[in-house]
């Protein structure tokens, strides 16, 4: 029953081949069954998915159901789920219990998916490997051995290993497209504004942003389409008209233009990455494409840049943990200051604090001209590559990662080794575009992901050539055993 | 620019963090660590370059000042270590 992609088991919901609730029940025990193992979930929401199953079928019986209406899926638990624990993976937020639906959870609920629960992230969605979660290391579903990537590596994880059928994420530097790519599955990061971030817990609100993660393109479209919208709750969401982006994914790919990064085939690059992307140039250029070589000469300062401005509106947005109205509270503070202290120091992990220190000193008197405006600057620059490379091709492709997943304890004793593991993602986000990761090979049982990236707000053409490549190749079928 | 463990202290002091003496040195290290990444970016100039606050150049929306939400004090508040009479309390501020 669950090894199916969401369009499939909508379909089968629809011919009455089984029901939401025996799906549900379905995913509730393979999850009982092996996070234990994966620990892809933080929290599971069992009776809650119960009644928005019942409630979905309920729905298809009146004849109202749409493409996710039944379809189970999970938050990553950086997104606010009403009445139940939304922890951000953070002891800060251990017992927090949200007031309120984010606006991404009011339109998947109203879409008639069911929430099995919440799943694991890197605290704050600070890190690249899961690793930073108060709750634990989520484990890869194709070695256990090994990391699913960060920060949205609970969710995929759990779609990787059947989990669920679907995911949300976010995606700040490469949160989505990374873990996507390390545990082969797909993961699309929307244009910056085209998803509401209201309840989405902010870390760094220039950079993040909401998208899905799923097994195929096409399933990702579906999701965008219920997820993407105008909100007058994010002054950052822009009032954009949203198209049918499931419309646009069968339209040859002949004639289209895919522009080759020189940049990021380059030193650093692992060998097994290089030859699955030159596979997928093959099968591309067989769909009628051209390839064009693209230059984008200041995509080695995107990582020094996003270091300063993630980190800086990370230290203004997590000032709001002060003990005071939500969150952890240090036990018998003498005054107001060692509240304010001690609770954010026993509330917040290693990496988290580390990022709010190097933030509050590039914001600090005297530095803020040389580290904030300067990587402002760097951000420009980088925009206005990209800009001139879309002049010349549609799309842009290339590796999501360096290599395959690395072993859980490999690299996190080194800050710096870690953040250059985004060093293929980060610059997509610092210039608001959209991009996707799909499976595009796979090296010792380990899956290869390849990054789409497309210009302003063209998700539709992102999806539209990711899901003519999975037409004809086979590499998102392909499933881990566990 | 690099930091030495008085700079992390004052840096510490300014985000309402509490470092031992312990981490401090370990802190110390590892942000210049970090800073040392950061500081590649001072190799271009950029001087003629406007600062990208918003990846669209976008600029705030805004609405009419209307009362939108309703008051849910003692829901909010079940999330708060500590109130009474729909009161915050905090440690004793003024003596």
């Amino acid at each position: 029953m669950l090894n199916k992609t969401v369009a499939e088991l909508s379909r089968a919901l629809n011919k009455g081949e089984f029901s939401s609730v025996e799906l549900t029940q379905e995913y509730l025990q393979r999850i009982n069954r092996l996070n234990s193992q994966i620990n892809a979930y933080i929290t599971v929401s069992g009776d809650e998915a119960l009644v928005q199953a019942t409630a979905a079928d309920a729905m298809r019986s009146r004849g109202q159901a749409g493409p996710l209406t039944g379809i189970p899926l999970a938050h990553k638990d950086i997104f606010c789920v009403r009445d139940v624990r939304t922890t951000c993976g953070s002891r800060m937020l251990g017992n927090f219990i949200s007031p309120y639906d984010a606006a991404i959870v009011e339109r998947l609920n109203h879409a008639g998916a069911v929430t099995l629960g919440k799943t694991n992230m890197d605290e704050f969605a600070m890190g690249s490997s899961n690793e930073t979660s108060y709750f634990g290391a989520v484990h890869n579903p194709w070695d256990m051995s090994r990391v699913p990537g960060g920060s949205s590596g609970g969710s995929a994880a759990a779609v990787a290993a059947d989990l669920c059928a679907m995911a949300t994420g976010s995606d700040t530097g490469g949160s989505i497209r990374q873990p996507a790519a390390f545990c082969g599955i797909t993961g699309l990061k929307p244009s910056y504004g085209r998803v509401s971030r209201w309840g989405m817990i902010a870390f760094a609100s220039s950079l993040d942003q909401a998208g899905p993660l799923t097994r195929t393109a096409e399933d990702a479209a579906l999701m965008l389409n219920v997820m993407a919208g105008p909100d007058a709750r994010d002054s950052t969401c822009l009032d954009k008209e949203t198209p049918d982006f499931t419309a646009t994914l069968n339209d040859s790919l002949q004639g289209l233009r895919i522009g080759i990064p020189k940049q990021h085939f380059a030193e650093g690059l692992s060998k097994e990455v290089e030859q699955a992307l030159q596979q997928a140039f093959k099968v591309f250029e067989s769909l009628g494409a051209t390839l064009v070589e693209v230059d984008l000469p200041n995509s080695h300062l995107s990582v020094s840049a996003y270091y300063v401005i993630a980190p800086a509106e990370a230290s203004a947005n997590l000032s709001r943990y002060d003990g005071v109205r939500f969150g952890h509270r240090c036990k018998d503070p003498i005054n107001l200051e060692d509240m304010y202290k001690r609770s954010r120091s026993e509330g917040f992990g290693d990496e988290v604090k580390r990022r709010i220190l190097i933030g509050t000193y590039a914001l600090s008197a005297g530095y803020y001209d040389a580290y904030y405006i300067k990587a402002q600057q760097i951000r420009r620059l980088i925009k206005q590559d990209f800009d001139k490379a879309f002049s010349q091709v549609d799309v842009i492709i290339g590796p999501t990662t360096p290599h395959t997943a690395f072993k859980i304890g490999e690299k996190n004793d080194d800050p710096v080794t870690m953040y250059l593991e985004d060093i293929y993602t980060i610059a997509v986000n610092l210039a608001g575009l959209p991009g996707i990761s799909i499976p595009s090979g796979n090296s010792n049982g380990l899956p290869i992901g390849m990054q789409i990236v497309a210009g302003d707000f063209a998700e539709a053409k992102l999806l539209n050539v990711a899901h003519q490549f999975q037409r004809h190749t086979d590499w998102h079928l392909h499933r881990p055993e566990v | 620019m690099a930091l030495d463990n008085s700079d992390v202290e004052k840096i510490a002091h300014l985000a309402r963090l509490q470092i031992n003496e312990v981490e401090t040195l370990e802190v110390t290290r590892r942000i210049g660590d970090i800073l040392a990444l950061i500081d590649q970016m001072q190799s271009i100039d950029t001087s003629d370059v406007a600062p990208l606050a918003h990846p669209f150049d976008a600029v705030q929306r805004l609405r009419a000042d209307e009362v939108t939400e309703n008051n849910q004090r003692d829901y909010l508040q079940r999330n708060a270590p500590s109130t009474q009479d729909g009161l915050y309390l905090v440690p004793k501020v003024i003596e």
